[in-house]
C-alpha cells in the first residue's frame, strides 16, 4: 500500500467536502471582511471592521446582534432540556410493550412531519392573546406572542410539541441496542428498576446521548422559523433570534458583510458548545 | 495517537488549502474599493407607437397578492391577447416582503424582472442600486405631464435628475368603521375630529363594546404613527436626508395618542400582529386604521360584517394620511436588450391608460383626469382622494426602508408594548436612525 492509498479513497469525498464545505465557508469569511453589498458594484475592504462593528454594542447593528444572541441563548438555555429530558421519558414508555404501542408511537412522531410553517401559522392564531382558541379555553388573558416571558413559554411550547417525536424515536433506537442480558444480570444482582436507569439504560444510551444533546443545542440555536412566524419577533425585536437576525441583514438589507460577519461570531459560539459537550460526555473510565 | 493527530493535521492542512483557494478565486471578482459600475448601453430612446420588433417575452413582477390580483391579471391578460405573436408578459405576483428582497438578486442572476411594480419608497433606493433604467422618454411619449398627477406621487419618481417610474395609483390609510356597533351610539360614519372620535369610543365603551379601538404594535402601528406625525405638523426627516425629525415633540404628542387609547381602555395591551384586523373582521372592534387595500378583502372575506370606510379622523390639527403608489420601472435586466426595452415601455404605455379599470382593485388612479371618470368617482375609496394634500409620503431617500425598520418601527412597537415610554423610545430611535442615515448616504453615494 503506497501511502496515498488512504487519500485517494478519501478524495471523492473530500472533493465534495471542498466544494460545498470549506470553499462557501471560505467565501463567506472573505465576504465578511467587506462591506459587501449585494448589487451595489463597490465592495469596499473594511478588514475586520464589520466584527468590531457587532462588539461595539453603541453601533446600530452591534446592539441588534447582542439583543438577537441573547434571545438565541434564552432559547436555547430553555428548550434543550426539555428537548432531551422529556423524550428520554417517552422513549422509555415507548420501549415498553402495552396494546396500541405503535398508535402512540406515531401519536408522538406525528407534529414532526408538519413543515414549520404549518406549525408556525396555527400557533400563532391559536395563541393570539386577544382572539386565540388557547386563552379562550384555558380563561386566560396571557398575551403568548406579544409578551415577556409568556413568548419564550409559548415558543419553546411548540417547538417541544413538535421536535418531540424526533428525539424521542433516537432514543428509542437507542434503548433497543442495550441488550437484555444486561438489564437481567442487572435484575439478578438484584438492582431496582431506577438502579437499572442509572447503571445500565444511561450508559448504554451515552453514545446517543452526546448526538441528541449536540443535535438539540444546534437546532435550537439556529430557531428561525417559530419565532418568524409566531412572534415576528415581538415584543420589540426580542424574540428576534440570530438566525433571523442575520437572515434579515443579508437578504432583506442586501448587507452581506455585516451578515456573515454575525454567522461567523455565531458559529464560533457554537463549536465552543459542541466542545464543552464532548468534553462533558467524555468517557472518564478510560485513561 | 500519532495516527490520530496526523489525520487531523491532513484535514487542517487541505481546508487551510481549500481556504487559499476560495478566498483567491473570489480576490479576482472583486474590487477592492473601486466605485466604477458598468454604465447600462444607452436604451433606444421610446417613441410611443406600436412595437415594431421581433417577438419578446417580458416577465413582470408585483406583489398584488390579495383582492386586487385578479384585476392586474385580468389586465395583464388583456394586454398579451392584443399583442398575440409580438410581445408576451409573463405575469410573476409575490408578496412585497419577499418581493423586494428577491429583485436585485434576481436581477444580478439574470433570471429577475424585465419590468416590475414598485412602491415610491422603492424607487430611491433601487435607482441608486442601479437595478433601474431611466424612463424620461416614456414620460415624453405618453404626454404625462405633473400637473395631471399629485405632486408628492409625480416627484418620487425622480432620483438624481432622472426619471425611474410611471405612478399607477396612491393608496392611503384609511378609517374602517363597524357600521352596527357606531349606529348603535347614533352614528352614520366615523367621527372626523378629534373630540368626536374620543367621544364616539368613550360611549361605543358605555355600550358594550369592551374594545372598541385596538392599538397594533406592528403592521399598520407605524402608517398610524407617521400619519399623527403629519398631522401634528411634524416631518419625518430632514431634506437633505441625514436627520430623524420623528422624535420631534409633534412625534412625541403623536405616539402618546396612540398609548392613551390602551391606558383609556379603548384597546387591549400588547395586540398581536394583524389581530386587531381579524378582530375587526370578527365583529369585535368598531374602528381599525387600515390600507384601501383591504376593501376587497373585506368584501369578499367578511360578506356578513356591515363595515364603511372614512378618511382617518384628524386628530393633530392638520389633516393628514399616509400613503403610497405603485410605479412601473423598468430594470437594468432589460436594459440589456432593445426590443425588450421597447417592449417594455409599450407595456408601460397600455398598462398606464387603464387606471380607470385598475381602481376598481380598490386604488386610487394617480392620475387627476382619471379620478374624475363617472365610473371611478363612485368607488367608496375615491372619497378619500377629495383633497390630495392630505396625501403624505416617504421621502425615496435610498436606504429608508432600512431606517424605518431597525429604528422607527421599533421606536412605535416599543412604545406601544409598554417598554418605554413614547418619548424614550422615539430618542433612542432618532439616535439609532441617524447613525443608519448617516451610513446611507456614504453607501450610496459611491
Amino acid at each position: 500500500m503506497r501511502w496515498w492509498t488512504p487519500y485517494a479513497f478519501l478524495a471523492p469525498y473530500l472533493a465534495l467536502f471542498t466544494v460545498f464545505m470549506i470553499v462557501p465557508i471560505g467565501f463567506g469569511f472573505w465576504t465578511s471582511l467587506h462591506e459587501w453589498d449585494i448589487n451595489l458594484p463597490a465592495k469596499p475592504f473594511v478588514g475586520l471592521g464589520n466584527y468590531a462593528e457587532l462588539f461595539d454594542p453603541g453601533s446600530v447593528d452591534g446592539g441588534r446582534f447582542w439583543t438577537a444572541m441573547r434571545a438565541t441563548g434564552i432559547f436555547t438555555v430553555a428548550s434543550v432540556p426539555i428537548l432531551v429530558v422529556l423524550p428520554l421519558l417517552v422513549a422509555l414508555l415507548m420501549n415498553g410493550r402495552f396494546a396500541g404501542r405503535n398508535v402512540y408511537r406515531a401519536v408522538y412522531f406525528a407534529p414532526y412531519v408538519l413543515g414549520v410553517a404549518v406549525v408556525g401559522l396555527l400557533w400563532r392564531f391559536l395563541l393570539d392573546g386577544n382572539i386565540g382558541l388557547v386563552n379562550h379555553y384555558l380563561g386566560l388573558d396571557v398575551q403568548w406572542t406579544t409578551d415577556l416571558p409568556p413568548a419564550w413559554i409559548a415558543l419553546v411550547g411548540v417547538t417541544v410539541w413538535w421536535t418531540l417525536g424526533l428525539n424521542s424515536v433516537i432514543f428509542l433506537a437507542g434503548l433497543q441496542d442495550i441488550p437484555r442480558e444486561l438489564h437481567e444480570a442487572a435484575m439478578v444482582d438484584g438492582a431496582g428498576a431506577w438502579r437499572r436507569f442509572l447503571a445500565v439504560t444511561l450508559p448504554g444510551l451515552r453514545p446517543v446521548l452526546v448526538f441528541v444533546v449536540n443535535a438539540t443545542i444546534l437546532a435550537s440555536a439556529n430557531m428561525f422559523g417559530q419565532s418568524y412566524l409566531i412572534t415576528a419577533g415581538a415584543p420589540a425585536d426580542q424574540t428576534k433570534t440570530a438566525i433571523y437576525l442575520i437572515a434579515e441583514t443579508g437578504l432583506r438589507q442586501f448587507d452581506m458583510g455585516t451578515a456573515s460577519a454575525m454567522s461567523f461570531i455565531l458559529a464560533a459560539f457554537l463549536m465552543a458548545a459542541s466542545v464543552l459537550v464532548f468534553g462533558a460526555f467524555r468517557d472518564r473510565r478510560r485513561p | 495517537m500519532t495516527h490520530h493527530l496526523s489525520r487531523r493535521g491532513f484535514l487542517g492542512l487541505t481546508g487551510a488549502a481549500g481556504l487559499t483557494a476560495a478566498v483567491a478565486a473570489c480576490g479576482g471578482g472583486t474590487r477592492i474599493g473601486s466605485g466604477a459600475a458598468s454604465p447600462t448601453a444607452a436604451a433606444p430612446t421610446f417613441t410611443g407607437g406600436e412595437y415594431a420588433g421581433p417577438k419578446v417575452t417580458l416577465s413582470y413582477w408585483n406583489g398584488f397578492t390579495g383582492g386586487d390580483g385578479p384585476h392586474m391579471r385580468s389586465m395583464v391578460d388583456a394586454f398579451n391577447k392584443q399583442y398575440a405573436g409580438r410581445i408576451e408578459v409573463r405575469n410573476v405576483t409575490r408578496r412585497w416582503e419577499d418581493l423586494y428582497p428577491a429583485v436585485p438578486t434576481a436581477i444580478t442572476a439574470g433570471n429577475g424582472p424585465d419590468v416590475a411594480i414598485i412602491h415610491n419608497d422603492w424607487i430611491g433606493t433601487f435607482a441608486a442600486r442601479q437595478v433601474l433604467i431611466p424612463l424620461d422618454d416614456v414620460v415624453g411619449a405618453l404626454e404625462l405631464t405633473e400637473s395631471d398627477f399629485i405632486p408628492a406621487v409625480w416627484n418620487a419618481g425622480v432620483y438624481a435628475g432622472k426619471r425611474y417610474s410611471v405612478p399607477l395609483d396612491v393608496h392611503c390609510l384609511a378609517d374602517y368603521f363597524n357600521g352596527a356597533h357606531l349606529e348603535k351610539i347614533g352614528l352614520q360614519d366615523a367621527p372626523a375630529d378629534k373630540a368626536g372620535y374620543e367621544q364616539a369610543l368613550s360611549e361605543l365603551k358605555k355600550s358594550g363594546v369592551a374594545h372598541p379601538f385596538w392599538m397594533p404594535n406592528k403592521w399598520p402601528a407605524h402608517l398610524m404613527f407617521m400619519s399623527l406625525l403629519w398631522q401634528h405638523g411634524g416631518e419625518l426627516y430632514s431634506e437633505d436626508g441625514t436627520r430623524a425629525l420623528w422624535g420631534s415633540e409633534q412625534g412625541v404628542e403623536a405616539l402618546n395618542w396612540m398609548v392613551r387609547q390602551i391606558d383609556d381602555g379603548y384597546s387591549p395591551a400588547k395586540v398581536a400582529i394583524d389581530s386587531q384586523y381579524a378582530a375587526f373582521k370578527n365583529g369585535q372592534v368598531s374602528l381599525t386604521w387600515d390600507g384601501i387595500w383591504q376593501i376587497n378583502d373585506l368584501k369578499g372575506n367578511a360578506p356578513s360584517l356591515k363595515w364603511g370606510l372614512a378618511a382617518i379622523p384628524n386628530i393633530g390639527g392638520t389633516a393628514a394620511a399616509w400613503s403610497a403608489s405603485h410605479n412601473f420601472v423598468l430594470t437594468a435586466q432589460a436594459g440589456k436588450d432593445a426590443n425588450k426595452v421597447q417592449a417594455a415601455k409599450a407595456f408601460v404605455d397600455h398598462m398606464s391608460r387603464q387606471s380607470t379599470e385598475w381602481a376598481k382593485a380598490g386604488m386610487i388612479p394617480a392620475r387627476n383626469s382619471a379620478r374624475q371618470a363617472p365610473e371611478v368617482a363612485g368607488l367608496p375609496q375615491v372619497k378619500l382622494a377629495a383633497d390630495v394634500g392630505i396625501f403624505h409620503f416617504l421621502p425615496a431617500l435610498p436606504g429608508v426602508g432600512d431606517v424605518q425598520s431597525k429604528a422607527l418601527e421599533l421606536a412605535v412597537a416599543k412604545a406601544v408594548l409598554k417598554q418605554a415610554s413614547p418619548a424614550d423610545a422615539l430618542k433612542e430611535g432618532v439616535a439609532t436612525a441617524d447613525k443608519l442615515l448617516a451610513d446611507n448616504k456614504r453607501k450610496y453615494a459611491q
